[in-house]
């Protein structure tokens, strides 16, 4: 007999089931027994191990749909162990890396080392989208049905755009054969070749620009491509307004077509790169105002359905250069939480339409059995306090990668427990929970 | 010598053979019934024919052929008839007005009819128009190739005794393939219904259109057909620009007999030739005796090949015994 764990005095909120009430979880084993507000009133089992979570958020494990992992050939900067325990210390039960490792995750061997090295580092699941192109190099398809047959949750370019459109639109095409999606990191890239937001600030800093348009332009040329061919499309990182008019238009149409955010645009404006402030920058880059705040409605609304880490580990070397020469990338994956529940905090996001753009919809989108704190659902969840007020420290990343523009911002939301299949991955130092 | 059949008032107005498209389906079966007849001619030993006898037909072809090129010549040397082979690279036709130029020569020559193969889409309709013998479409570009698919008619009716109300899929690289076409127009012409399973890269936009359903399922495909007719993927399409590599393609559209089980259990199997086996076709699957028809089409294609000389540019129809 399977143990039992009995999380109680919570609030739990499990938007899949339209669930936002006290009441707590039952597991047994890996999987999720039952869920509900009057569960525990007549007593918790006998047999079952008590998790007093105090009152706090009880929601299904958060799911990354878009992170850098380091692992294979850039171990320097992550390896799916560092960025499993930063994945976990943010909530995070389950993570799809992006296929730019070395060598690229383009063929069954390369996602199977993925997938043996996550199982034996025991923290998060790690899910690999393949890469649409041998190589990522934009000309020649990968196998995406033995892919996806061996377990690619999508397919994508990764860190920069499929430029070509007739590459894209046979990407798409094929695609529909297996039911997989194809996602985009949208920004022309004979157009973004600068260094941050195209405008006034750049122009001022003398620094090459990235144009808004050159995203919108990409959106709208593949959700045409979504017309012609039917396939399932992601884009993100969504950045501007102009992108998010496309999306709206292309999911009012009825077509498949998600997209993603990451924290930093809705944390963040190109302000943040202030007096060429390496760490700030990032590929697409921060935005305006206006810009950051459309995001975050969106986010609210629900025309973006995802907001994922994008986290991009870089390594002091890459980032202590003058601005033009240093890397692209932020680390992301302990900050995907706290950044967000921001907008809880200031009453633009519901804590559902949180878990719906940290957990459920990101696993919906990549066909996860995840997301959800259904019966018989995967034990994956997390056990978050909203309140607790507390200061980004990067330098106290459990990720091997320190380089995130968010040192000394205030922050509010703790995750106390982050558990898989019914293990514990992840336990706050001070997290008060009565074991 | 005999000069015999022919004579058949459904094909009287024939002058050309372009295209299976804006055939009726009259002239379809006379063609097939003809054909039928010269199986059995061809079958029994030292049996003469002279509808062609003092009559030329010149194979043009702009793009290498080995099997149609010698089907022809041999269709027409059992007809008794003289043959002269051309083989002109596609690449100084393409440098101006070269094409109707070798029509205007070889017109000057009076030859009763050419047979021409072209990789252009449509360039064997434009020498036809310009040239006054009678012209066979050995296969332009991605259009069609009717002597194929009337050969593959022949083949399935020998065996099937009919071709309506039959199951037909057609499988593999749609989108480039004249067969294909060609096998649409003939198949839903004589009442089949029509199949086509490809990767959705190999299809070609509009194909339902045609007539058929399509399918980038192969087992979805294949269920319930009697004939699975496989193409053949050209080496320059598997590398990743249509297909990711040979090894996905056989495995999720190579027929095997895994997924031929999906098929009627007395489905046949054709193939257009040249085989990629391991690609489109497994080994076993294309030496299966019992469910292969492969060799038979090589053998009905001169047959098909002669109805079709015969009526074009055969002799008078009255000459016929």
């Amino acid at each position: 007999m399977s143990a039992r764990t009995a999380y109680t005095n919570a609030r739990v909120i499990d938007p899949a089931r339209g669930l936002d009430a006290p009441g707590g979880v039952l597991t047994r084993g890996g999987r999720i027994e039952d869920t509900g507000a009057d569960l525990f009133a007549g007593g918790v089992p006998e047999d079952a191990e008590r998790v007093d979570c105090g009152g706090a958020w009880l929601v299904p494990g958060l799911v990354d749909m878009g992170a850098l992992v380091g692992e294979p050939g850039r171990e320097h900067q992550e390896t799916i162990h560092s960025a499993g325990r930063a994945a976990a210390a943010g909530g995070t039960t389950a993570v799809a890396c992006l296929p730019n490792t070395d060598p690229v995750i383009d063929n069954e061997a390369a996602l199977e080392f993925v997938a043996r090295r996550a199982r034996e580092t025991k923290l998060v699941k790690l899910h690999a989208h393949g890469a649409i192109t041998r190589g990522c190099e934009g000309r020649d398809l990968t196998e995406m049905g033995l892919l996806s047959e061996a377990g690619a949750v999508g397919f994508t370019e990764g860190l920069h755009a499929l430029a070509d459109p007739g590459m894209m639109r046979r990407a798409l095409s094929y695609a529909t054969a297996f039911g997989v999606t194809v996602a985009q990191r949208p920004e022309e890239p004979s157009l973004a070749s600068g260094s941050m937001n195209g405008g006034e600030r750049a122009t001022r800093l003398g620094l090459g620009g990235r144009s808004r348009h050159a995203e919108a332009m990409t959106v709208e040329r593949d959700v045409r491509l979504v017309r012609m061919t039917g396939g399932r499309y992601h884009a993100g990182p969504i950045t501007c307004r102009e992108s998010l008019a496309v999306i709206r238009a292309a999911k009012a149409d009825g077509l498949p077509v998600t997209c993603a955010t990451a924290p930093p645009y809705l944390a963040l404006t190109e302000a943040a790169v202030g007096d060429y402030r390496t760490f700030a920058k990032v590929a697409p880059p921060l935005r305006g105002e206006a810009d950051r705040a459309a995001v975050a409605g969106a986010v609210a609304d629900g025309t973006i359905d995802a907001v994922a880490s994008d986290h991009n580990p870089q390594d002091q070397d890459a980032k202590r250069l003058p601005f033009e020469s240093a890397a692209f990338g932020i680390a992301g994956l302990e900050t995907r939480l706290a950044l967000t529940l921001d907008l809880v905090n200031a009453g633009t996001l519901s804590p559902d339409g949180l878990v719906r753009r940290l957990a459920l919809d990101p696993a919906r989108i990549l066909g996860l059995n995840a997301g959800t704190l259904a019966p018989d659902a995967p034990a994956d969840l997390a056990v978050i306090d909203a309140d607790p007020r507390w200061v980004i420290d990067p330098d106290a990343f459990l990720s091997k990668c320190k380089n995130a523009p968010f040192d000394d911002r205030p922050a509010r939301g703790r995750v106390h427990r982050t558990v898989v299949d019914g293990r514990p991955i992840h336990r706050a130092a001070d997290d008060g929970i009565a074991a | 010598m005999t000069a015999a059949p022919h004579g058949d008032p459904r094909l009287a107005g024939m002058r050309h053979l372009l295209a299976i498209a804006g055939m009726t389906r009259e002239q379809v079966e006379g063609l097939l019934d003809l054909a039928d007849v010269y199986v059995d001619h061809s079958r029994a030993a030292g049996r003469k024919i002279s509808r062609l006898a003092g009559r030329t037909v010149v194979n043009l072809f702009f793009e290498s052929s080995t099997r149609t090129r010698t089907s022809f010549e041999l269709a027409t040397q059992r007809l008794g008839g003289d043959v002269i082979n051309m083989e002109v690279s596609w690449s100084s036709v393409k440098k101006g007005e070269t094409l109707i130029d070798t029509a205007m020569t070889l017109n000057a020559m009076h030859p009763d009819a050419l047979v021409v193969r072209a990789p252009d889409s449509g360039a064997v309709q434009l020498l036809s128009e310009k040239v006054t013998s009678a012209v066979l479409n050995g296969g332009d570009g991605a259009h069609e190739h009717p002597t194929q698919a009337l050969l593959d008619a022949v083949t399935i009716r020998r065996r099937r005794g009919t071709l309506h109300g039959l199951r037909v899929a057609i499988c593999g690289d749609i989108a480039h393939s004249r067969v294909a076409r060609s096998n649409i127009h003939l198949l839903t012409l004589v009442g089949a219904e029509v199949r086509v399973i490809a990767p959705p890269t190999l299809l070609p936009t509009g194909i339902e259109a045609m007539g058929v359903e399509a399918y980038t399922d192969m087992r979805a495909g294949l269920t319930g057909c009697d004939i699975v007719m496989m193409l053949r993927l050209q080496t320059e399409r598997m590398q990743g620009s249509h297909v990711p590599s040979i090894r996905e393609y056989f495995r999720f559209y190579g027929l095997d007999h895994a997924k031929l089980a999906a098929a009627k259990p007395d489905a046949l199997i054709m193939h257009p030739g040249p085989m990629n086996r391991g690609v489109e076709i497994d080994t076993v699957v294309a030496d299966d005796i019992d469910r292969s028809l492969i060799r038979e089409q090589v053998e009905m294609g001169v047959a098909v090949r002669m109805a079709v000389l015969d009526v074009l540019a055969g002799g008078p129809a009255e000459a016929a015994a």
